[in-house]
């Protein structure tokens, strides 16, 4: 046990605890970046001017009649940007665009006493487009090779001579839709240059540094003239991790010009048709299987969606890459990535970042050849797991596999797998319009960021001279119980009650550089460096005791009159772990997390419509360290994991029509995510015993983003069920959602025993190969990190 | 007339100078009440949900609404609650503390919501304490993106009843406020139903709103205003119900009204109600302003027509009888003339003896249909006598299915019959592709109505399947 994962007697992480705002949400009191546009005086309302156009040259902006809507103070074009016109850190995001890129890119931006005016005046804006060809679609995006960013492939062995040694080769294609995130606290910013010039940006987002540097680069500031604070936000999921910062930088644009402050809060329409979403993905692969089902070779080609720009792309294909093995073992591997350019939103993190998509492609491969191979899809996935000392495809050796094996046996006993699926069977022999199916999906998914420089993490923590504690650290509460777990960690290092600790919101003038609250890695990160802060002060206590056992409050007092320091910056880097993304290869994770789940659905042949009657779930957060909190957020990615497999349905107008590249689904009448309803009848997690994970703070493991892929399950048994409808041994093409007229359609081509599209054979659909001259990842700081070598 | 003016957890607030586009969520959060949010703006997510006391038998009920869809000077006269008003971090309200406790709240945002959707079922009469006394139906409006549900399910669930000295509860058996006459710049709540077609025949372009659960949508999404708005939620000449003879239901009643006040009177609106919308809306929206809307996707329409109901349409020159099935003329237009209101709805009797509701949407509740059939059959001795079938979905307006209805009346109820009219349905309408669903699906779908309905409630030879099941 490291000292990093020891946890000492009676500590308080790993009691289960409400969330830390718990009371304040349930009341109303909790306050997000927009309630305080009321308690903020002579605020101006910003509205955007959106393109029409999915793509086309802005020839003309006249804001002269919007200028006389009674109301209307300002509105901020191209011309009043001081620094870069730039919302992005790829310098492919005009903040202001000559040339519009999607349906409801903001061309300008109104300032209005109210939001009425504000919107008013928005119409009033004349805008001249000059249309351009739009691409639209992933598929018309790919014949067109319009591709974008890097091109990495991941690669080990020969899979020519894997595919050609294998008794079974199949090829097929696999499309999966992207998702939007739908927080139900859409995207807000309040901004003032307050009384020392400072320009303080109050914003809902992620990743509060960044939006720091971008709001300051803009502006033609240095960083340190722009401070942002996130109280909390209203739901993130990745889709404030990024996109946050045009916003903010608009919002202190218009403050810096008007001197007044000024909010920008996207209507949930503006928030759809404006802000970037889930990648869809598009897969074409070959795979080959051994006598016994193994796996022996795998080619792929993965092309994601990414909109207009590049965004997150590049480090979501990554993580894509590096998970289209899930579980398996597979000896020879060729994986090849790109991203289209399409005229859309552009695409962002969301939960899982590129995971799900790659590991989607995995098990849409064992779901549809299952049958063809004659073996049962449980046993299937079950001998291809990893075992003990075989490496990930990039190179990584995966630790602790048998804890994945031990969380399958417990789903397979505790859920009563085998009996059940009996029971399916039986109720499919005496149903003919109705079909049950029961899944078993693994997951294993790599924490740490991909990106090195982002493993660190830095804290403030002040103990007063009455004993209380402050905190402060880098990481952003969006409801993930963050802030939760840094008390309980603050508290058991300082060894004081949990009331005694309070943690203060985020902001860029407390901790510095800090990197986004994401990748699952945040109680890792920041819990580490709120470790290391307490302990730093906790060491000069000690001195001041020297064994005599004073109570805090004395002892607090103590050192302070004996002028001991009370307070301590910590700092926290993830050790051991290494990448080199022009290779893709290294050591990018400090662990895996691991999960099981086990689903049981019904479909209704009349009409697709299905329900989840039962999911049991066995998850590893190693030693928990706020299991009340791990518990929601296991239930919580599943639940959203099942929206984005099932339900979640985002459409793009592709037609010739006038309203081609409109997203259809921007509205909550129209993207149905899940409801009460989608609940299963039943529902049991556990969380995995004897996980202590001796990499990470108190033995504890990384919990946001894995569970959202044990929704793998419920696609995994619609398919079954679908198959119930046709004869035995057929392969389910399942479309991803499979929204119940997707699983309609399916079970009818199941009953006509139409084929699905998988080919048997050698040479079958060959994946489009790796083009040598295309570029490849090269962050920044590896680059650094090579440099410093070199020197 | 005294200024308007609404109370906000207990405390008198004035309205006077709201402009009349502004909704009851945005003048709340101006007073400071920021715990209402907003989530959607088109009554979708809930998380703008608060509670206001409607009139109940001689007492009131806490009725949660969409705050974001009613114009804040509709809550002239009213009492509003909203989570702030339910209970403090200090002292938690025992919903705010069950979900606190279960975990029932991450990120926060959808919270005060789900609290004021959960208070207004814990304050039912005469609902019982316990796991199932909690009608889980009542939070089916609320949407979190955060936990999954379950917790909050549990919360529901394993809620107690109010406490002696409730005083939420006490409120509750005093009676609601009575309704106000309004009339100020832009907005009125005219006192009687002569004095609303006054008011209709002086402005006509006014629009007319009750729970405004279309007119709000249409003003947060698409900026649309009104030069003038009159509220006839509260006309008494519009809320009265009658199941002597043919049912006759007031055009103002809420959804949730009528469903309370029709219990299973009419089965096939029974069938309805938990598919359509949510408890949020049905507490608002109303069967008239339903109607008038002329939606061609909404699931009330095609239940009536089933049904073969009728419109009172009154104005100044008196009133007419319209039947149902004339009552569209095409995508969202009726033959309602300038300053004329739907009065009351009337079903005739004695209702068919077998009717059904089959809605196909992307979500089981609070979702809007890609296909909606409802159908009403006589059957004697075996034979269809007399069918009826209402569509929505599937072209401009809502319709009857008059081909298939011709294709059953006079055959024998059978399997056979079932097919070959299934046949026939599924060639009705004009549907179109749709982000909702497909033209395919939608045809299919309608095939596949009344084969689903035969096969659940028919078929013989399924049911000997079933026992034989049973029995093994």
């Amino acid at each position: 046990m490291s000292h990093l994962s020891e946890r000492p007697d009676d500590a308080v992480v790993g009691l289960a605890l409400p969330h830390e705002s718990a009371a304040l949400h349930v009341t109303g009191h909790a306050l997000y970046t927009d309630d305080l546009v009321h308690r903020t005086p002579h605020v101006l309302h910003a509205h955007p001017v959106c393109s029409p156009h999915p793509h086309a040259r802005v020839t003309r902006v006249d804001t002269s009649a919007a200028l006389t809507v009674p109301g209307v103070v300002r509105v901020l074009t191209a011309e009043d940007v001081p620094g870069t016109n730039d919302a992005g850190v790829k310098h492919d995001e005009p903040l202001f665009p000559d040339v519009v890129m999607f349906v409801g890119h903001a061309v300008c931006w109104v300032l209005g006493d109210t939001l009425e005016a504000a919107r008013v005046g928005a119409a009033a804006v004349e805008v001249d487009y000059e249309p351009l060809p739009a691409i639209v679609s992933l598929t018309e995006a790919i014949d067109a090779e319009h591709f974008q960013g890097g091109r990495p492939v991941v690669a080990r062995g020969d899979v020519e001579a894997g595919l050609a040694g294998a008794t079974h080769v199949f090829s097929g294609v696999t499309e999966m839709a992207g998702q939007e995130h739908f927080y139900l606290e859409t995207h807000a910013s309040l901004t003032l240059v307050d009384e020392g010039g400072q320009v303080f940006v109050q914003s809902s987002t992620q990743h509060p540094s960044e939006t720091q540097e971008i709001v300051a680069h803009v502006l033609g500031l240095d960083s340190h003239h722009v401070t942002v604070q996130c109280l909390r936000m209203g739901g993130g999921f990745g889709g404030k991790e990024m996109q946050p910062h045009g916003f903010a930088a608009v919002a202190a644009l218009g403050a810096v010009l008007t001197g007044r402050p000024v909010r920008l809060r996207l209507s949930r329409t503006h928030d759809m048709t404006m802000t970037g979403k889930r990648h869809g993905f598009h897969a074409q692969w070959r795979v080959g299987f051994d006598d016994d089902g193994r796996l022996t070779a795998l080619e792929a080609t993965l092309t994601s969606d990414g909109g207009w720009s590049l965004d997150l792309s590049e480090p979501v294909l990554a993580r894509a890459l590096c998970h289209v093995d899930n579980a398996y073992w597979i000896p020879h591997v060729l994986v090849h990535g790109r991203v289209a350019r399409t005229h859309k939103t552009s695409q962002t993190a969301f939960r899982g970042f590129g995971g799900p998509q790659g590991m989607l492609v995995v098990e849409d491969i064992l779901g549809r050849c299952a049958p063809l191979l004659g073996i049962d899809p449980v046993d299937l996935r079950r001998r291809n797991f990893y075992v003990d000392g075989q490496a990930t495809p990039y190179g990584q050796v995966v630790r602790h596999p048998e804890r994945l094996a031990a969380a399958w046996e417990q789903v397979l006993a505790s859920g009563d797998v085998v009996r059940r699926r009996a029971e399916v069977a039986a109720f499919n022999a005496a149903h003919a319009h109705r079909k049950r199916g029961l899944a078993v999906t693994p997951v294993k998914f790599g924490i740490s960021f991909n990106f090195t420089a982002f493993n660190q993490a830095g804290a403030l923590v002040h103990v007063y001279k009455d004993g209380s504690v402050l905190i402060n650290h880098g990481g952003t509460e969006m409801g993930q119980g963050l802030h939760t777990k840094m008390l309980q960690v603050a508290a058991t290092t300082l060894g004081v009650p949990l009331a005694k600790v309070r943690v203060a919101p985020t902001r860029t003038d407390k901790v510095p550089n800090t990197s986004a609250t994401a990748a699952s890695s945040s109680s890792d990160l920041n819990g580490g460096a709120v470790k290391d802060a307490c302990e730093q002060v906790l060491a000069r206590l000690r001195e001041v005791d020297a064994g005599r056992g004073l109570a805090w409050e004395e002892l607090v007092r103590e050192a302070y009159f004996s002028r001991v320091q009370l307070w301590a910056a910590g700092f926290y880097r993830t050790e051991g772990i290494h990448w080199d993304s022009t290779q893709m290869s290294g050591h990018p994770f400090k662990y895996f997390a691991y999960g099981v789940a086990a689903a049981e659905v019904e479909v209704d042949g009349f009409t697709g419509a299905h329900r989840t009657r039962r999911v049991d779930i066995v998850h590893d957060v190693g030693d928990s360290l706020s299991p009340l909190v791990d518990l929601g957020q296991v239930e919580g990615g599943f639940v959203q994991g099942v929206g984005w497999l099932t339900m979640e349905d985002l459409r793009w107008d592709e037609s010739d029509g006038p309203a081609r590249g409109r997203l259809t689904t921007q509205s909550a009448s129209t993207y149905k995510l899940p409801s009460l309803g989608e609940l299963p009848d039943e529902l049991h997690v556990a969380l995995l015993e004897h996980a202590h994970e001796d990499g990470a703070v108190y033995g504890s493991k990384a919990v946001g983003e894995p569970p959202l892929m044990l929704a793998f399950a419920v696609r995994e048994a619609l398919r079954e069920a679908v198959g119930a409808f046709g004869p035995e041994g057929a392969s389910v093409e399942l479309a991803s959602p499979a929204t119940p007229e997707a699983v309609f359609w399916a079970a009818e081509r199941a009953r006509g025993a139409a084929p699905d599209r998988v080919v048997e054979g050698l040479p079958g659909v060959q994946p489009d190969r790796p083009d040598p001259a295309a570029p490849a990842l090269h962050p920044r700081s590896e680059q650094a990190a090579r440099a410093a070598g070199e020197a | 007339m005294p200024d308007p003016q609404v109370t906000v957890n207990g405390q008198p607030r004035p309205l006077a100078g709201t402009p009349i586009h502004t909704n009851a969520l945005d003048f709340l959060r101006g007073l400071g009440l920021t715990g209402a949010k907003e989530g959607c703006a088109e009554g979708e997510c809930g998380a703008c949900a608060v509670m206001v006391a409607r009139p109940e038998g001689a007492g009131s009920r806490w009725t949660p609404v969409n705050a974001c869809l009613v114009p804040a000077l509709a809550l002239d006269g009213q009492e509003v609650v909203t989570a702030e008003g339910l209970g403090t971090p200090e002292q938690l309200h025992p919903v705010q503390a069950g979900l606190a406790a279960a975990g029932g709240s991450q990120c926060g945002y959808c919270t005060p919501g789900f609290a004021c959707s959960m208070a207004a079922e814990y304050y039912r009469p005469d609902r019982e304490a316990g796991a199932d006394g909690f009608d889980l139906h009542a939070i089916a409006g609320n949407l979190c993106r955060c936990t999954g549900y379950r917790p909050i399910r549990d919360a529901a669930r394993a809620l107690g009843g109010p406490a002696p000295a409730d005083p939420l509860a006490e409120r509750q058996a005093n009676p609601a406020p009575a309704a106000v006459a309004t009339r100020v710049d832009g907005f009125a709540r005219p006192a009687d139903l002569a004095d609303a077609l006054t008011l209709l025949a002086d402005h006509p372009d006014a629009v007319v709103v009750a729970g405004s659960t279309d007119w709000g949508v249409e003003a947060n999404l698409r900026g649309r205003r009104a030069a003038y708005v009159v509220a006839v939620d509260r006309l008494p000449e519009l809320r009265g119900i009658s199941t002597d003879g043919p049912v006759e239901i007031g055009a103002a009643l809420t959804l949730s009204e009528v469903e309370a006040a029709l219990g299973d009177t009419v089965p096939l609106l029974a069938e309805v109600w938990p598919l359509f919308a949510s408890p949020l809306i049905r507490n608002g929206a109303t069967i008239g302003g339903n109607l008038a809307t002329a939606s061609p996707i909404g699931d009330l329409a095609p239940a009536l027509l089933a049904l073969d109901a009728t419109l009172l349409l009154a104005s100044t020159t008196g009133d007419r009888e319209v039947a149902l099935a004339d009552f569209f003329t095409g995508y969202r237009t009726t033959v309602l003339r300038p300053a004329e209101l739907v009065r009351a709805v009337r079903v005739p009797t004695p209702l068919a003896a077998h009717t059904t509701f089959r809605k196909v949407a992307k979500r089981r509740y609070d979702d809007i249909s890609s296909v909606a059939v409802a159908a009403a059959l006589d059957v004697v001795d075996g034979t269809v006598v007399r069918a009826r079938i209402g569509l929505g979905g599937v072209a401009a307006t809502p319709l009857r299915a008059r081909a298939t209805e011709a294709a059953l009346e006079g055959r024998p109820w059978t399997q056979e019959t079932v097919e070959a009219a299934s046949s026939v349905l599924a060639g009705e309408g004009t549907p179109i592709d749709d982000q909702r669903a497909s033209a395919a699906y939608r045809s299919a779908m309608l095939g596949n109505a009344l084969r689903a309905w035969w096969d659940e409630a028919w078929d013989e030879a399924r049911d000997e399947a079933r026992d034989e099941e049973g029995s093994a």
